[in-house]
């Protein structure tokens, strides 16, 4: 053990906060739009090799070895200047390490260089109103039709399909395989004449998520992803690809730098909250689950960096519910320390993102949505079973097989 | 930047987890247990003999010179097997005069204490929550020392007592010396017995002129005592699997539930992800002494708590069974609560958190 970093290593971080000094944009650039800088700035990132750093530069990454070490520096620094790093959304997250995998040249090289820059929008079409946890019941066709794909039913939860030029979804293209068997990825273009997407307005109040019906859609045959009915292979890939389970403890440590200055800014008894005996305890005690994620995550990595990632599965496995739960205790408190003021209505502007804001009515929106990562992207219940199963051993719950 | 164990930690650990099987298997365990003693001199003797007695002690005294971190890598096993040694004490003794004592305090008490030939323990504990060096009431009067310590581990056993005395200060005192008086208290961790301790006017050696602080003692502690916690809650856990996969109702493995498979994988996630928690705390003891203090307080708190709660749902786990004295669940759960409660609970700790903080 030893968490000093090498001469190779702080060299590079040095490098890379020269590099953030260019962050935010100075000059006649300073006055574009958040998201035009932030366009501008990832392109000189990709050009420094420090953003899309495992995607090949012919589509548009920057192609650097795999160094777990120097990933996390990056990580650090770009979170300690606010800098725009790789995007996180649904294209460059999900789509193009799964078209890097199984895709054909001809749509690497199509999607995955708009996807990474954001010119292209994408949307997961996974969920259907029958099929939640129990995914790969799904239901929406996909029957070739000579050289297209002809897709009717729905899909819901569809996260952004109102900003999205693009889907990747699965289709059932195979009706007489068995249920895993008869899934295909496809790559649908949105603007298809028979797609409707309907918004859904959440709890909180905000329209993020949409059903999306399909109506006789055509899209051309050479649209899928990997084999005919391997889809499911094909999306489960990316959700195991190990560099992606490695937990982010970044959003938790600013969530709750943020409630330790809540709690100072709040008053009780005429005093500080923070001198409150309670507060004091309660905001201790989730410091107790923050510190937990980042020392954990530092164990990760370094199982990452030693290519001993089967000693860190366990921890890997449980990222995702810990991190919820942390989010969830950090957002409690901060309902606690709000009083009264938490019966105040989220802002119109407070609904449309997922930055944080730590007004009043801030922290009440970000309340109503630390319900969100609970349910989105396996919900914990299923996650509890995985970690059961896969971590412990435990016997798989008696399926009702059709 | 490596957070992870080299090979020789990994092969310190499996020594003493097989040494652990072997010499004291659960059979064992429970005839120490039931005894109410909860000691055998050949285990400790034969512990020793494996170099572990002196493991952080200078290897000019005979140790082994390693770091805090093996120390507590020891202690993780020992929770785990819950292995009835004197381990706890007799280590921070170790710890203690290596801090504090001036050179030649240093090479003539450790070379005993590193060899295994003496055994010594720490009396640091006041009262029921008087556990810091702020806390300490012991006088020193030229050298001789008066007053009451508790929980004194191992107290009966022990040649030597390092004890804290006000100020901060720390004193090397005879066990067997007038003036000392042991009281032997009925507690529930019979792996890890103790006692009260009054000194009254008894000759004490002063350590002095070390380059440490007693501040540095009770932060090692807390750390040893967080992953011994850690130790004996995964041992619960892999009992608590074991027991689900074997125990059937209704037909099937109780496993298969739901209601036990969501617990086990609840309480696995409070646990599991505290492993670098404890290993960056020993960590911080010996290389990044700023963060130390707050590292281990945290470390304390947080993991002997949920420990504790894997503890209790633990017994649940294992229905009427898990509530029987014959159930080896209670054997952890009481090495945890011990865990929990000795040297600042979870309260104390984390207000000591918020101080340092500056909250």
């Amino acid at each position: 053990m030893n968490l000093e970093y090498a001469l190779e290593h702080e060299t590079f971080r040095d490098s890379v906060r020269i590099f953030l000094e260019g962050w935010p944009l100075e000059g006649a650039d300073a006055d574009r739009s958040l998201e035009a800088r932030e366009t501008i700035f990832r392109k000189r990132a990709i050009e420094a090799g420090l953003v899309y750093r495992s995607v090949p530069t012919r589509y548009g990454g920057s192609e650097q070895p795999y160094d777990a070490i120097k990933d996390q520096i990056i990580r650090e620094e770009f979170y300690r200047a606010g800098a725009p790093g790789d995007l996180t959304s649904q294209g460059a997250a999900l789509l193009v390490p799964t078209l890097l995998e199984f895709g054909t040249e001809a749509q690497r090289e199509r999607y995955i260089r708009p996807a990474l820059t954001g010119d292209e929008n994408w949307c997961q079409g996974y969920s259907e109103p029958g099929s939640g946890s129990d995914l790969a019941s799904l239901q929406c066709q996909g029957r070739l039709d000579g050289d297209e794909w002809v897709l009717n039913g729905q899909k819901i939860w569809t996260s952004g399909a109102q900003r999205a030029q693009m889907m990747f979804g699965l289709f059932r293209t195979e009706p007489d395989a068995k249920k895993h068997a008869g899934i295909s990825y496809l790559l649908v273009p949105m603007d298809a004449p028979g797609i409707e997407v309907r918004p859904l307005r959440e709890l909180s109040g905000g329209y993020e998520f949409n059903e999306v019906f399909f109506t006789d859609v055509r899209i051309p045959a050479e649209n899928i992803v990997g084999v005919r009915g391997q889809g499911w292979q094909v999306s489960r890939a990316t959700l195991v690809h190990e560099r992606n389970l490695i937990g982010n403890p970044f959003m938790m440590r600013e969530a709750f730098d943020d409630l330790v200055e809540l709690a100072r800014s709040r008053k009780r008894g005429g005093r500080p909250a923070i001198e409150d005996p309670g507060i004091r305890q309660q905001l201790a005690k989730i410091e107790g689950y923050v510190r937990t994620s980042e020392t954990s995550n530092l164990l990760q990595f370094t199982a990452a960096n030693r290519g001993e990632m089967h000693k860190a599965m366990r921890p890997m496995m449980m990222n995702k519910v810990f991190s919820t739960d942390t989010t969830q205790r950090i957002m409690k408190c901060a309902f606690d320390l709000l009083g009264g003021d938490g019966v105040l209505a989220p802002l119109e502007e407070e609904l449309g993102t997922w930055r944080r804001s730590t007004t009043p009515t801030g922290w009440v929106t970000q309340y109503m949505f630390s319900m969100g990562p609970a349910i989105a992207g396996g919900a914990t219940n299923i996650q509890l079973n995985i970690i059961g199963e896969r971590g412990y051993g435990l016997p798989r719950d008696l399926l009702k097989t059709s | 930047m490596d957070f992870g164990l080299s090979e020789e930690q990994e092969l310190l650990q499996e020594t003493i987890r097989g040494f652990a099987q072997n010499e004291c298997p659960t059979t064992r365990l429970r005839e120490l247990f039931d005894a109410g003693f909860g000691y055998d001199p050949a285990l400790w003797t034969a512990f020793a003999e494996m170099g572990v007695a002196g493991l952080i002690a200078a290897e000019e005294f005979g140790g082994a010179g390693l770091e805090l971190l093996d120390l507590a890598l020891v202690a993780e096993i020992l929770g785990e097997t819950a292995l009835p040694v004197p381990f706890l004490g007799h280590s921070l003794a170790v710890l203690g005069v290596s801090l504090l004592g001036s050179e030649a305090q240093r090479s003539s008490i450790l070379p005993a204490l590193a060899g295994g030939e003496q055994i010594a323990t720490v009396a640091l504990q006041e009262g029921d929550l008087g556990w810091a060096p702020r806390d300490w009431t012991v006088k020193a009067d030229g050298d001789r020392i008066s007053g009451v310590k508790t929980i004194v581990t191992h107290a009966k056993l022990a040649d030597r007592i390092l004890v804290g005395l006000q100020g901060g200060r720390l004193a090397w005192v005879d066990a067997k010396a007038d003036g000392v008086e042991i009281e032997t208290v009925d507690g529930v961790d019979r792996t890890r017995p103790f006692a009260t301790v009054t000194f009254s006017g008894a000759p004490a050696e002063i350590l002095h002129a070390g380059a440490g602080s007693s501040e540095q003692l009770t932060n090692a502690a807390a750390v040893l005592l967080a992953a011994d916690a850690f130790g004996a809650a995964s041992k619960l856990i892999d009992l608590d699997v074991a027991y689900s996969q074997s125990r059937e109702q209704f037909g099937q493995p109780i496993g298969q539930f739901q209601a036990i498979k969501h617990t086990i994988a609840r309480i696995g996630t409070e646990l599991e992800p505290t492993r670098g928690l404890w290993w960056y705390a020993a960590y911080a003891l010996d290389h990044l002494p700023e963060q130390a203090s707050r590292a281990a307080s945290i470390a304390k708190a947080h993991i002997s708590e949920r420990a504790m709660s894997v503890a209790r749902e633990s017994v649940e786990l294992h229905g009427g069974y898990g509530f029987t004295w014959e159930c080896e669940v209670q054997i952890w759960f009481k090495r945890i609560m011990f865990d929990r409660c000795f040297l600042g609970t979870p309260d104390q700790h984390r207000e000591r958190c918020a101080e340092l903080a500056g909250w």
